[in-house]
């Protein structure tokens, strides 16, 4: 076999698959009008599933943002919301997205446009701002889930409060769709959507073996249907058939990478615009990142989901989510990633546009390197805006970073 | 005015040093105005506004990013460097992603005793978020009292809610003599005192505003200069009030933590303290990091320039700061639809040099 069909050979098929369903999501999404439907933009955090029982076509900024980033057109978008006023230093989602609405930017011709907004700030307090500056732009109104941060647990008054925006939300959809709300449907929902994450943190759990089926670089473009489409059997089949592509992958010796000698964690949002060069560098070094923080994020709440009350176990199911808990917890919860899928090393992409994500990185690796002794490397970087990426700089950053690993395994 | 010279505290941290020595009171250092400060005094300890003060950032660079705000990075910097060792604890209330995972990181790192948080409600417009706020106090009170082990009764809040009150309508009077033209005081006098209030023994602070008041009053006189508001989070810049003034602009309102933010909005006297307190909170004049309505920061800020005449405003925004930078088109626009004009300054842990500052600050005055 030439060397270019081996590496055909290796491609994940669900792909296609995978990119008809979104095609198809978004056709919808943008056709929602002429069918009477409603569409609603939603936080990538946000609880999605009241939205999927009212019929509501639930759109993701975020997603747009991601899709941004990997066509390689954030840059000309953030310095379009510059000359907007808006701030280099924000958030590159939010600086995309806030600068292709009122030009139908981006690689899709914008985003159709919201009935209503719901925004979660469990993420971060950018959203909160971004989409102010959305409800303003498109007048439409705007419900905030607002979830108090856990520095140490979730409090009782913090549960108290999270549980009445539950019922606040529901009336915000009731009056804002003109129907009830089904609660029959609701819990339908809510097992599709633990179903769905079960069969997510399924497909990532293959990674565990060695060779790893799949790389972070592949659950990055699996994503996108565990946060668009959570709470829908459209998602549940796919992973369902992802799993199985992995399990026999596994089964005939089919690895992400050719020759896997060493297995890296990843930490941050990827940086969209640079993911084949990425996982094209590490490879050569003939290391693979098997898993991360970022997309593990969506199966997280699994501990506190309930299939039989998913209403009420949406409390903390969407309260005590990964970047809504300090410094501390994240770090236990790395190490865990890092005993799980034992990796040799760890990759943080320090990541310009997110703080809660990137602020406390550097006492995570202290503890990581307290805990584990692995060793560790932080990109500097930005996940849209690759004003904000030196490749060369980078690049030297991974090879000294990689001579580090290959010692340490000799 | 011998009295002003009570507010120059000059050092803060040595002041607060020498003031927890001479009274023994426990002090707790807190970094936004959303510091709950009449609970902390009201259980006998002493709030104190740590607004950092170290020029060069060294040590906080091995826990923070370069992309976050030199408050955070200064106040850091601040306790890694041992200068708050007077300190029994801090208080961080929910306001930004910064300031929030500032909190794990100064948990983890500044080595002080105590360490609470405040994490309030994001959005006051709802019953349930009233009332979470007000159970959130619950929470600090007996966080508090186990802590230092004294008791918040019922008769202390009370008191610190007049103190309080009384603080915030003393500095609310000499703004507004300001923006009457009735004040003797600089711009750079003012910042001085409003950050003073946030430093100084409480009790202190009141008897000082009340003998000041009568010192500083003028009747009122012509004044030409251009009347200016600031926008903004804080100003520990007292430079850049002197700079407007030589440059023929007066600062007559602001829109900033370190000014109307701290003390507008008094705290009901009749009803249950806990409750008077959380809804002061509530409903105060909102930062950008809160969420009322889409509108509420511009019609705020709209009804205090036609209030004090306001000619042009500044911006001054922290660099990396941002849910003010978030806010600045919208409220720029709003600036614009009613015809005033507005420039904005993005600061850094240093002023950029007097010359280029002035130039700038000149010119916009000039243009009014
Ligand atoms: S700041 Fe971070 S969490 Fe928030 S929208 Fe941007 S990338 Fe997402
Ligand atoms: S200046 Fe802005 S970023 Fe800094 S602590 Fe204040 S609100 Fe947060």
């Amino acid at each position: 076999m030439s060397e270019s069909q081996e590496k055909k050979d290796n491609r994940i098929k669900s792909v296609k698959r995978m990119k008809e369903i979104m095609t198809n999501y978004y056709i919808e999404a943008k056709t929602a009008a002429q069918n009477n439907k409603k569409v609603a933009w939603i936080t990538s955090g946000g609880p999605v599933e009241p939205l999927l029982v009212m019929d509501v076509i639930p759109v993701y900024p975020e997603n747009h943002g991601a899709m941004i980033g990997a066509s390689k057109m954030g840059v000309d978008l953030c310095q379009k919301a510059e000359e907007m006023g808006y701030c280099r230093d924000l958030c590159s989602y939010a600086r995309s997205d806030i600068a292709a609405a009122p030009i139908n930017g981006g690689p899709i011709g914008g985003l159709p446009k919201p009935d209503f907004l719901v925004c979660c700030n469990n993420i971060c307090g950018t959203v909160l701002k971004w989409y102010e500056v959305q409800a303003r732009y498109f007048n439409v109104p705007l419900f905030i889930f607002d979830t108090p941060f856990c520095h140490s647990e979730m409090t009782k008054e913090a549960r108290d409060y999270v549980g009445a925006q539950i019922l606040e939300y529901i009336s915000f959809l009731e009056e804002h769709c003109g129907k009830k709300f089904d609660y029959d449907k609701a819990s339908q929902v809510g097992k599709l959507s633990v179903a769905g994450q079960r069969l997510w943190q399924a497909v990532l759990d293959t990674a565990m073996h060695k060779p790893a089926p799949m790389s972070a670089f592949d659950a990055f473009f699996h994503l996108a249907l565990i946060v668009t489409l959570r709470g829908t059997q459209i998602v549940v089949d796919y992973y369902t058939e992802l799993l199985n592509e992995m399990k026999e992958r596994i089964a005939h010796g089919i690895s992400a990478i050719p020759n896997e000698k060493y297995r890296l964690l990843w930490d941050n949002l990827p940086v969209w615009y640079k993911t084949k060069w990425l996982s094209d560098t590490f490879a050569s070094h003939d290391a693979c990142l098997v898993a991360d923080t970022y997309t593990t994020a969506w199966c997280r709440q699994l501990d506190y989901l309930d299939e039989n009350d998913f209403l009420k176990s949406m409390i903390e199911g969407y309260t005590a989510i990964y970047l809504n808990i300090s410094v501390e917890q994240m770090a236990k919860a790395v190490i865990g990633m890092i005993d799980k899928y034992d990796v040799d090393g760890l990759v943080m992409h320090s990541n310009r546009s997110c703080k809660p994500y990137s602020l406390g990185q550097y006492d995570i690796q202290r503890i990581v390197q307290k805990e584990r002794g692995i060793p560790s490397l932080i990109i500097e970087a930005d996940m849209v805006d690759e004003r904000n990426f030196s490749e060369a700089q980078v690049l030297t950053r991974i090879e000294a970073f990689m001579e580090i690993i290959k010692d340490k395994k000799r | 005015m011998d009295i002003l010279k009570k507010f120059e505290i000059g050092n803060p941290y040595e002041y607060v040093a020498s003031l927890k020595k001479a009274t023994g009171k426990p002090v707790l250092a807190y970094m936004c105005s959303y510091t709950p400060e009449e609970i902390i005094y009201a259980a006998g300890l002493h709030p104190f506004r740590i607004f950092g003060q170290v020029e060069a950032i060294s040590k906080a660079d091995a826990h923070l990013q370069a992309y976050s705000c030199s408050l955070v990075r200064g106040a850091l910097e601040d306790a890694l460097q041992g200068k708050l060792s007077f300190v029994d604890g801090a208080v961080f209330p929910h306001t930004c992603d910064s300031i929030q995972r500032l909190s794990d990181i100064w948990r983890l790192n500044a080595g002080m005793k105590h360490h609470f948080d405040v994490v309030w409600a994001v959005k006051l417009n709802t019953q349930s978020a009233r009332k979470y706020m007000h159970d959130v106090l619950v929470r600090f009170v007996s966080e508090l009292e186990q802590s230092f082990v004294v008791k918040i009764t019922d008769e202390k809040l009370k008191h610190a809610i007049t103190t309080y009150n009384e603080i915030r309508s003393l500095l609310k009077t000499i703004w507004q003599l300001k923006s009457d033209n009735k004040s003797a005081l600089t711009g750079s006098q003012m910042n001085a005192l409003i950050k003073a209030a946030m430093i100084m023994d409480r009790d202190e602070v009141v008897a000082n505003l009340r003998a000041l008041i009568p010192s500083i009053q003028l009747s009122p006189k012509k004044e030409t200069r251009k009347r200016i508001m600031l926008i903004g989070g804080i100003c520990n810049h007292p430079d850049i009030y002197d700079y407007i003034e030589s440059g023929g602009g007066v600062v007559v309102w602001d829109d900033l933590c370190t000014g109307s933010r701290y003390f507008e909005g008094a705290i009901a006297t009749d009803e249950d303290p806990l409750t008077a307190i959380a809804n002061r909170y509530y409903e105060r004049n909102l930062c950008p990091a809160k969420h009322r309505d889409y509108y509420t920061r511009a019609e705020t800020i709209k009804a205090m320039i036609k209030e004090h005449n306001v000619q042009g405003a500044i911006f001054l925004y922290l660099k990396f700061c941002d849910p003010h930078s978030f806010d600045y088109p919208y409220l720029k626009e709003a600036l614009d639809e009613v015809g005033v004009p507005s420039m904005l300054v993005e600061l850094e842990q240093q002023l950029p040099s007097e010359g280029q500052m002035k130039t700038r600050l000149e010119a916009f005055i000039d243009m009014i």
